[in-house]
């Protein structure tokens, strides 16, 4: 036990750690080199890293722990957002009550669905739960739209009533912590040819991370989640036993629908507007090729696949042909073209392609996802694998 | 009354694609326990063998025009279809038969597709978690889908329907209505025999033949099976076949009335699985009845006079009759028992 | 770290040889820049923000292609295309106020967060003072408000609704592309003289906000004219199957169908309702006709033969036979070996706009564009004489009325102009009803 307890609390510290000086180490490459396109350490991107990993997190809580598949945890991102933009427009521009307000509303909305849904088990579960959220998504782009403002997405305007600070003059208002203007750049230096930067709204994501994080954590090694586990492995015996393990499975839900709220909220902090293809199914299937990208069932896994699909969907997308010229054009005319001809497929319009590619790799090389590549490097390099080598066995898979 | 007659042939035409799009994915997902994400994918790859069809059909010989230009004032270029050189008017006729040609190249193309999807990589998949099956199967979807992107760009292609079908038939009249209240496109009619014929015909093979009685056999229990020395897995890779067969033609039949993009796999792959379930797991009849169900519900539901009690209620039809259907059937229309509900 | 010890000699080497190679960083304060992302080199970049996946991809590519070729004229590469003719002489073809042009690339997949993701890359990470593209209008609003409060210059690419320049303008973002109001102003007359006064329209409107928007336009100037309308149905975006909608139209009593789709759907619908053998009929003694109100003409060739006669508006045809129009073909021909589209014709008219603003501003401060380009009027660019109003943001220029050729000589060959609408006719009041409600704010410089 006190082992366990000795790693959370080392792998608490090097998430912190990559949480806080993430500016610097996602900025590998100077920003004039031809390798700049690979760096990810701007504000805006990792703050979709960390909002997404606390959705993965709260994911990670029902399906990790339960084996309860939602396939509509994207509406409780959703209701999440549109909250927080509704608080924005009625009451004050701080982030406070919108993240608040998020956390509850989809709260209770996870818990309506949840408990409608939670009447069934496996494959019924996750097509109840997706029923639910498309009947959000298609009513939010149409019907609900004086709500939602459709297509267009609820935004923030001059003309909001905000009763706490109206608005003053015909500047955009922005979204803030007690003063703390969120898009507001505290800090940014240039070294060796780098740009960091270092925004407010990154470090207030992060410090959330980290508390959900240690949260899922104390979750995880509760007697409450040593029950959901106890769910996975066989709901019969233990209802046989005189368990009722709604009530388990439902909390479970519903934190899993407030961490997803959280995530919602945080998106409408940090950019305030919230639209309708948020709660899309294929937003939902994102949140669950994530976690299981990452690991399913594993601590860290989630934020893992989250950082991984965020990365290449905003990395990859960007490489166009005049930048591949850029990378080839230390060789010779011929060959540069040709590697130009053999890379283009995979990267600007192309990167679903490698996405896809990749999602194949890592499940069929890596059956416990990112987190089983992760151990298998630790092992190696540690050594431990060359004194197990016999008896070494595939990581039990998580389902 | 015309007006709701009309609404169940588009029912009936919606769920004729419903049932066969299903029917596939029962006979994968619900029977042979696999996640299959790229269920859509062998539609859309299908919707596409028409395209490549009409392509191979209207490969061309070039000649210049002297007299006229084209857009930037050089000399027209004439494209001239080789089946058209060769055979004049009849091959005229056969670019416009391309879809039910199509059929021809399908069926070769689907059964190498399927076999090769099970053999290569779902196979290795039978005993891996439900989590696993998804992730490499929408892995699958979205190459397929982008190799198909790659190749014939993001707009719908037009496919054309063969002259004989052309055109509405007047049917009103066979059934005591006045001339022109009830007329429906000759095209849809036939997708809706093609789609008849096709489910009668996979419902029959595995029925009435030994084959299908053993893969049958095989679902409900394939160790034992096993153990009387039947080499089962070699007819669930036949199943696998068959099922993208199914799906495939599905699909070709379809690009007439719904011009293919590559898209196309991704819009249909939420409703089909909605449909399975709705029908219960491990269900044939029932993916077929949920299909032609779920396609007239939604025909109904976008009638004005729906429309005018529940606004955007058709938006949410199918997804409303699914949840319906799960909390009063638990294991939905004709679903079996401890199928998937792990 | 076991097996790896140093002594004190070793660690003051180290540390000599890593002061001697490293620089003191430089920390900048936002008060260093005058505003967002001003350029310091030799380059001022430009986002090009696009969808590369999702329905519109095709449009998306031909958007780039106009992109790249307005770049490499901006920089006096190539013919130098439009920017002979345009009535503005102050760019040279030697780059922006001084600065070469260089570009990066996003991709929106027509979803706001997603656009929204790529700009702020664009912005954070690469530095571009002007985001411009996209291919539909909750993109281009969710894009329009984040460059708004990023503090840089958004030129919209294809938005038609009229929100884009109405309730959610913005001081710093410009359309080029007109919208349904200016649609439904030069169908109205069209329809008249072609199909009369005495008609019942049907309307089918993808049930989002642009399709009410054309909807609500249509309705207008089709009742001005003494049309009915039977009713107006809203169908789910991406139906794919129409024939639920479809069907009821037959038995309405309505003779014009009025599809307010765009893209697929209307391809879909488009092709569905003439296989019911809609256009074939006889209601009330009228040809049934089908009217689609925003036409593309890369969607039309998805239609296929289905658009052959039927009306409809656009932005721009590359038959056009003006000279700015011609030099434009030309130079995107030439390149590619297709005719631009009107997404790309309108993509590339933005950034040549964009660039001669800086240059006549003499500077990349959002304020200073927005000061070149309200009220500017120029000419010269395939609409004829235009006008960037200063009110709303929004382009006035001559509206094209279109009809699918009967008889085309090539794929692209499929829509002939019938009429071009004057400015005058398509104008509207700042405080038109449909377009009131937003504020433009002020310029936001960023900084």
């Amino acid at each position: 036990m006190t082992d366990t307890k000795r790693n959370d609390v080392i792998l608490l510290l090097v998430v912190a750690f990559f949480a806080l000086f993430a500016p610097i180490i996602l900025n590998p490459f100077p920003s004039d080199g031809p390798l700049a396109q690979f760096n990810a350490g701007y504000p805006d991107l990792m703050q979709r890293f960390v909002i997404y990993g606390i959705f993965a997190i709260g994911f990670n809580i029902l399906f990790g722990l339960t084996g309860y598949l939602s396939f509509g945890h994207a509406a409780f991102l959703g209701v999440g957002s549109y909250s927080a933009v509704w608080m924005f427009k009625l009451l004050s521009m701080n982030i406070i009550p919108a993240i608040v307000l998020g956390v509850l509303i989809s709260g209770l909305f996870a818990l309506v669905i949840g408990f409608i849904s939670l009447r069934r088990s496996g494959i019924y579960f996750s097509i109840l739960t997706l029923a639910f959220a498309q009947m959000s998504y298609n009513l939010a782009y149409s019907v609900f739209t004086p709500i939602t403002n459709g297509e267009t997405g609820l935004q923030i305007l001059l003309s909001d009533p905000r009763i706490l600070d109206a608005p003053t003059g015909t500047a955009q208002p922005v979204t803030s912590l007690f003063g703390l203007e969120m898009r507001d750049t505290f800090l940014a230096f240039e070294y060796l040819g780098r740009d960091f930067q270092f925004t407010y709204g990154y470090y207030v994501c992060a410090i959330i991370l980290l508390i959900s994080f240690y949260i899922s954590m104390r979750i995880f090694r509760s007697p409450f989640g040593t029950m959901l586990r106890a769910v996975k492995t066989n709901q019969n015996r233990l209802s046989y036993t005189g368990v009722n393990t709604r009530p388990y499975t439902l909390t479970a839900f519903v934190i899993s629908g407030m961490y997803a709220g959280l995530a919602g909220a945080l998106l409408a902090c940090m950019d305030p507007l919230a639209g309708a293809e948020r709660m899309q199914w294929t937003a939902s299937g994102e949140v669950v090729l994530m976690t299981i990208l990452g690991g399913a069932g594993t601590l860290l896994g989630p934020v893992l696949g989250a950082g991984f699909i965020k990365y290449f969907e905003n990395i990859l997308s960007r490489i166009n042909d005049n930048v591949l010229e850029a990378w080839f054009a230390f060789m010779p005319d011929g060959m540069s073209d040709f590697f130009v001809v053999i890379v283009h497929p995979f990267v600007g319009k192309g990167w679903h392609l490698t996405l896809g590619l990749m999602f194949m790799a890592v499940v069929i090389f890596l059956p416990g996802g990112l987190m089983d590549g992760a151990k298998r490097i630790i092992d190696w390099v540690s050594g431990k694998n060359r004194a197990s080598k016999r008896g070494a066995k595939a990581p039990a898979p998580a389902e | 009354m015309d007006a709701i007659l009309l609404q169940i042939l588009n029912g009936l035409d919606k769920g004729s694609a419903y049932a066969m799009i299903a029917l596939g994915l029962t006979l994968i997902f619900g029977t042979l326990g696999v996640v299959n994400f790229a269920h859509g994918a062998l539609f859309m790859i299908g919707a596409f063998c028409a395209v490549v069809m009409n392509r191979l059909l209207k490969l061309s010989v070039e000649t210049i025009d002297e007299t006229k230009t084209d857009f930037l004032g050089n000399p027209l270029k004439v494209n001239t279809p080789y089946v058209e050189a060769w055979f004049g008017e009849f091959g005229t006729t056969m670019i416009g038969y391309s879809v039910p040609l199509a059929i021809l190249l399908a069926i070769p193309v689907m059964i190498v597709i399927g076999i090769g999807m099970e053999r290569g990589l779902i196979k290795h998949f039978y005993k891996r978690p439900h989590a696993d099956q998804i992730l490499v199967t929408f892995g699958l979807a979205i190459v397929a889908q982008e190799i198909i992107k790659a190749n014939f760009g993001a707009n719908p292609i037009p496919q054309p329907t063969p002259d004989a079908f052309r055109g509405a038939l007047d049917v009103g009249i066979y059934l005591g209505f006045e001339a022109n209240a009830v007329v429906y496109p000759v095209w849809r009619f036939v997708y809706f025999i093609f789609a008849a014929v096709l489910i009668g015909g996979v419902m029959i093979f595995l029925n009435y033949t030994t084959f299908g009685m053993v893969v049958r056999a095989g679902m409900a229990d394939r160790e034992t099976v096993g153990l009387l020395g039947i080499d089962i897995d070699k007819r669930f890779t036949a199943m696998f076949g068959l099922a993208a067969v199914v799906t495939g033609l599905a699909g070709v039949m379809y690009t007439p009335i719904l011009s293919p993009d590559y898209h196309l796999g991704m819009d249909f792959l939420v409703l089909c699985f909605v449909v399975v379930v709705v029908g219960g797991m491990g269900s044939l009849p029932g993916a077929v009845a949920a299909g032609f169900l779920l396609g007239i519900l939604q025909s109904f539901s976008a009638m004005n006079e729906v429309k005018a009690i529940l606004p955007g209620i058709d938006q949410i039809i199918i997804y409303l009759v699914a949840v319906v259907i799960l909390l009063t059937r638990p294991r939905g229309l004709l679903g079996r028992k401890g199928v998937m509900e792990e | 770290m076991s097996g790896f010890s140093m002594n004190r000699r070793g660690v003051l080497k180290s540390g000599a040889v890593l002061g001697a190679g490293l620089a003191m960083p430089t920390i900048f304060t936002s008060a260093a820049r005058a505003y967002t992302n001003e350029p310091t080199g030799a380059n001022v970049t430009l986002g090009f923000n696009v969808p590369q996946s999702g329905a519109y991809a095709d449009e998306g590519a031909d958007e780039l292609r106009a992109y790249e070729l307005a770049v490499e004229h901006l920089n006096g590469e190539g013919d130098g295309g439009m920017l002979n003719t345009f009535s503005s002489k102050e760019l040279g073809g030697n780059g922006v106020n001084g600065k070469k042009v260089a570009f990066v690339t996003g991709d929106t997949q027509t979803k706001s967060d997603a656009a929204r993701a790529s700009a702020q890359s664009m912005i954070q990470k690469d530095g571009a003072v002007m985001i411009t593209g996209g291919s539909s209008s909750g993109v281009a609003i969710a894009v329009q408000g984040l460059c708004q409060e990023a503090g840089v210059i958004f030129m919209a690419g294809l938005t038609h609704s009229n929100d884009t320049t109405g309730k959610d303008k913005k001081a710093n973002g410009f359309r080029h592309f007109f919208n349904t109001e200016m649609s439904g102003a030069a169908l109205g007359p069209i329809l008249e003289s072609n199909y009369g006064k005495e008609r019942t329209a049907y309307h089918l409107t993808a049930d989002y906000t642009w399709g009410w928007s054309q909807e609500g336009s249509m309705k207008t100037y089709t009742e001005s004219i003494g049309w009915n309308t039977a009713a107006a149905v809203r169908t789910p975006l991406g139906a794919g199957d129409f024939s639920q909608y479809l069907t009821p139209v037959l038995n309405s009593g309505a003779d014009t169908l009025i599809l307010n789709h765009y893209g697929r759907d209307m391809v879909n619908s488009l092709t569905q309702a003439v296989q019911f053998g809609m256009r074939d009929k006889v209601v009330n003694g009228n040809d049934f006709v089908v009217v689609v109100p925003l036409y593309s003409r890369l969607m039309a060739q998805g239609a296929g033969d289905n658009v052959k006669g039927i009306f409809g508006s656009t932005n721009w045809h590359w038959s056009l036979q003006d000279e700015g129009s011609k030099a434009f073909v030309k130079s995107f021909g030439t390149k590619y070996g297709f005719p631009p589209s009107q997404a790309a014709h309108t993509c590339y008219c933005q950034t040549l706009l964009y660039a001669d603003a800086a240059q006549r501003a003499g500077t990349f401060n959002p304020c200073g564009i927005v000061e070149a380009l309200e009220g500017f009027e120029f000419d010269g660019l395939g609409n004829g004489p235009t006008l960037y109003r200063a009110e709303d943001h929004q382009c006035f220029k001559p509206v094209l009325v279109v009809k699918g050729k009967d008889n085309p000589t090539s794929q692209y060959d499929l829509l002939e102009v019938v009429d071009v609408t004057p400015t005058e006719q398509v104008m509207y009041a700042p405080d038109h009803p449909d377009f009131a409600g937003g504020d433009l704010g002020e310029c936001n410089p960023g900084a």
